[in-house]
């Protein structure tokens, strides 16, 4: 284990000092004062080692990270969890935009709201399946270009309105799971709106019971329905954009 | 729906067999991708509709017996309506789709580099015979310190004071351009692979992930980071020399790229990190770049995930602001800057972005080199030009006009067989070269056509040796941005200012 006091230092010395205490064997990191660093955890490999930090990171928590787990105690800024490979970013308060951009594994989960563009081209592949669960609400493009892995969005904070614009816009692949109806009317016309079934709820309970006991929440009252859910309506949304051209 | 009368547009061409000459061996049957050739009981028989004039069936057919024609049926001669334009309306109006083609454009823009000669020694300052005397090709890309500062060891010999930045080292100033696996076969990128190791230079391996089969060839590689981020993880990142950011293509300046599902098979699946039959969509912009700031966070993410031990370059293409935009990219922190001029190559591009968009490389090179060095700032990065790059001379010519390297994609493709036929987006390469059609991608010998890569460079070399002899200087160094070098002829005022040369004769 080791703590960090993070006060005034710039993210190419913060990061260069967790890199080498994993390189010499260190699990456990506390780091303190943190104040808008960019790139904590880029890159990192490693299924037991934790971070834990006390402070607001910068932009792009745990880029190209595949394993570890990030705990933040306060919000986030952008980009977190961009192109993640695999591990848990959990967010004690809100995050900011383009949360899990191509992001193929692991799981995000927000306590709070999160911005625009989240879960932008995430994709699953194999066994890989990548998750977000959002307590809160979320600002336009959610699930823009979206590939494949799931979104969940809870709407725990009695907001009136979940999402912005542009809901789906653009989706071939994936599942977004939302807790409370919405004005579907108003969304892309390249998705489908369904009821969850059973067996959406066999697979949503593990990630919400772990998620309620991330955040000191009742398990029962996340995982009680109705469940409502998102599909796009195909895997090829622009197969008959093209037509051959005679030059 | 009544059958539309735009469905029978004229052939482009005439697949015409010589029965008296034919032995009916259907190897054409076999070689032609697009199903041109059938039997008919007793003879060849050719649908001339089907016909791409990619020229695989006349040349294995082993009697010499198939002739190509352009179909010599008229539509009336009209300067201002060309064919194309009232072929690609019919076809627009049957499908209400995009027209999209591959390859570069196959319009006639004005070429510039067919109107600027080079220098030679005569008399005074004299030539020299690579031949004979060494002549240096070597070339590292990568950001280079503005001053060399040293010191001395015990033994009083000088080292640097200042770690070198990570650099690429090329033998010669070629790489193969960034053609991913799904846009080309599996044997296509091997053969460059195999070409690039024995030349000891580097290929590009796009934006489709690193095939298992390619991991060995890692120092021969430099790997893509795309907007549809497909294949990239940490272990992917660090698997190459370098890593590049592709913002844009010289074909299709500022959209991004379809991979239909139907070419999504497993082991593309695979590579790609996507699930097989999806489409795989590049988006236009990346959405965590909507600004050189934004660029800077994304360089700099990648260059603490490589523990900024490899060169990062950035990929764009040559647009009108093409000098403010690589200064910004410079200054953001890239080590390379790879510029794509306007007739380059793509696997598939809508027509009306890729003959219309961008500028051509020869300008965009000498304003960049220009402005690079207005600003002080030309060591921060290497240029790396592309876009149509036919000879020796056109490398040259790019050198001198302030490239590092050049980037040749089109010109490896034609070594594998390809007529540029410009069909790369239907997948039915009878080359093998773009399509993922296993009976067509196994006739392409990576081995065969890796030696053939090999001997086109060094030939290119060779006659770049040539050229630097004959102009008195004995190292691609000494040729850099040397636009004193280079004239221009049959070009206005305006094109010589713009990139910096003077008028043949002066």
């Amino acid at each position: 284990m080791i703590t960090i006091d993070a006060k005034d230092m710039h993210y190419k010395e913060l990061n260069k000092i967790i890199r080498e205490n994993i390189a010499s064997g260190i699990k456990n990191f506390f780091l303190e004062n943190v104040n808008g660093q960019y790139y904590i955890g880029d890159g990192i490999k490693g299924d037991d080692i934790t971070i834990t930090v006390n402070g607001v990171p910068g932009n792009d928590l745990g880029v190209f990270m595949d394993g570890p787990s990030i705990i933040v105690n306060n919000n986030v800024q952008d980009n977190v969890g961009n192109t993640m490979n695999a591990g848990k970013i959990t967010i004690k308060g809100d995050a900011g935009d383009v949360v899990g951009y191509g992001m193929r594994g692991g799981r995000i989960y927000i306590r709070g709201n999160a911005g625009y563009r989240i879960g932008i081209h995430m994709k699953g592949y194999n066994t890989q399946i990548p998750v977000i669960i959002i307590g809160g609400k979320v600002g336009s493009f959610f699930g823009e270009y979206m590939a494949g892995g799931v979104m969940v969005l809870l709407g725990l904070n009695n907001s009136e309105e979940l999402a912005g614009e542009y809901f789906g816009v653009g989706m071939h692949g994936g599942t977004i799971y939302l807790k409370k109806k919405i004005d579907f009317s108003k969304y892309s016309k390249e998705v489908e709106f369904l009821e969850a079934n059973d067996e959406d709820m066999i697979f949503l309970k593990k990630y919400l019971i772990e998620y309620a006991n991330d955040f000191n929440l009742q398990a029962e009252d996340l995982i009680n329905g109705p469940f409502y859910k998102i599909v796009p309506s195909s895997a090829r949304p622009y197969a008959h954009l093209y037509t051959s051209s005679a030059l | 729906m009544t059958k539309s009368s735009f469905t029978n547009i004229q052939s482009e061409y005439l697949a015409v067999i010589d029965h008296a000459k034919c032995v009916r061996c259907k190897r054409c049957i076999q070689n032609c991708g697009w199903g041109t050739y059938s039997f008919g009981g007793d003879k060849i028989i050719a649908d001339h509709s089907k016909c791409v004039a990619c020229g695989r069936c006349y040349t294995y057919c082993p009697e010499g017996a198939i002739s190509i024609l352009k179909n010599p049926t008229v539509m009336r001669e009209n300067g201002n309506w060309q064919d194309y334009h009232i072929k690609n309306i019919w076809r627009q109006s049957e499908t209400g789709g995009i027209a999209i083609s591959g390859m570069g454009t196959p319009l006639k823009y004005k070429k510039y580099f067919d109107h600027i000669l080079l220098d030679a020694c005569q008399v005074t300052n004299p030539p020299i015979d690579p031949l004979r005397e060494p002549m240096e090709l070597k070339t590292f890309l990568g950001k280079k310190p503005s001053k060399l500062e040293l010191d001395f060891n015990e033994d009083d010999q000088p080292v640097l004071k200042n770690p070198m930045p990570p650099q690429i080292e090329l033998a010669t100033p070629f790489i193969f351009a960034p053609m991913s696996y799904g846009s080309i076969s599996l044997n296509a990128q091997k053969a460059m692979a195999l070409a690039a190791r024995a030349l000891g230079i580097v290929m590009n391996i796009g934006e489709g992930g690193l095939h298992d089969e390619l991991v060995p060839f890692g120092k021969n590689i430099i790997v893509q980071v795309a907007s549809g981020r497909f294949g990239v993880n940490r272990d992917y990142l660090n698997s190459g020399v370098a890593v590049e950011i592709k913002i844009g293509q010289g074909a299709k300046p500022g959209i991004g790229g379809h991979l239909p599902g139907e070419k999504i098979g497993a082991d593309i699946s695979r590579t790609r990190m996507i699930p097989a039959g999806t489409d795989a969509i590049s988006p236009a912009p990346h959405h965590d770049i909507y600004s050189i700031e934004d660029l800077r966070q994304l360089i700099y993410a990648i260059k603490e995930a490589i523990n900024y031990e490899k060169p990062v370059s950035v990929k764009v293409a040559a647009v009108h602001n093409i000098a403010a935009i690589v200064s910004g990219i410079v200054r953001a922190g890239a080590d390379i800057v790879y510029i794509d001029g306007f007739t380059g190559g793509t696997g598939a591009a809508p027509i009306i972005i890729r003959d219309n968009v961008g500028i051509p490389i020869e300008i965009a090179l000498a304003q960049v080199d220009q402005r690079l060095r207005e600003e002080g700032i030309r060591n921060e990065a290497s240029l790396v030009a592309a876009g149509s790059i036919r000879s020796s001379a056109d490398a040259v010519k790019a050198i001198a006009l302030g490239a590092d390297a050049v980037a040749i994609g089109t010109a490896a493709l034609v070594v594998m067989g390809c007529h540029i036929c410009g069909k790369c987006h239907t997948g039915n390469c009878s080359w093998g070269i773009t399509t993922q059609r296993p009976e067509l991608t196994r006739r392409l010998d990576p081995e065969e056509y890796g030696e053939k890569l090999y001997n086109l460079i060094n030939a290119w070399s060779h006659e770049m040796k040539d050229i630097l002899g004959a102009m008195g200087v004995n190292s691609i160094e000494s040729l850099r941005g040397s636009k004193e070098r280079l004239r221009g002829i049959e070009l206005t005022d305006s094109e010589l200012k713009v990139l910096g040369i003077k008028h043949a004769g002066m």
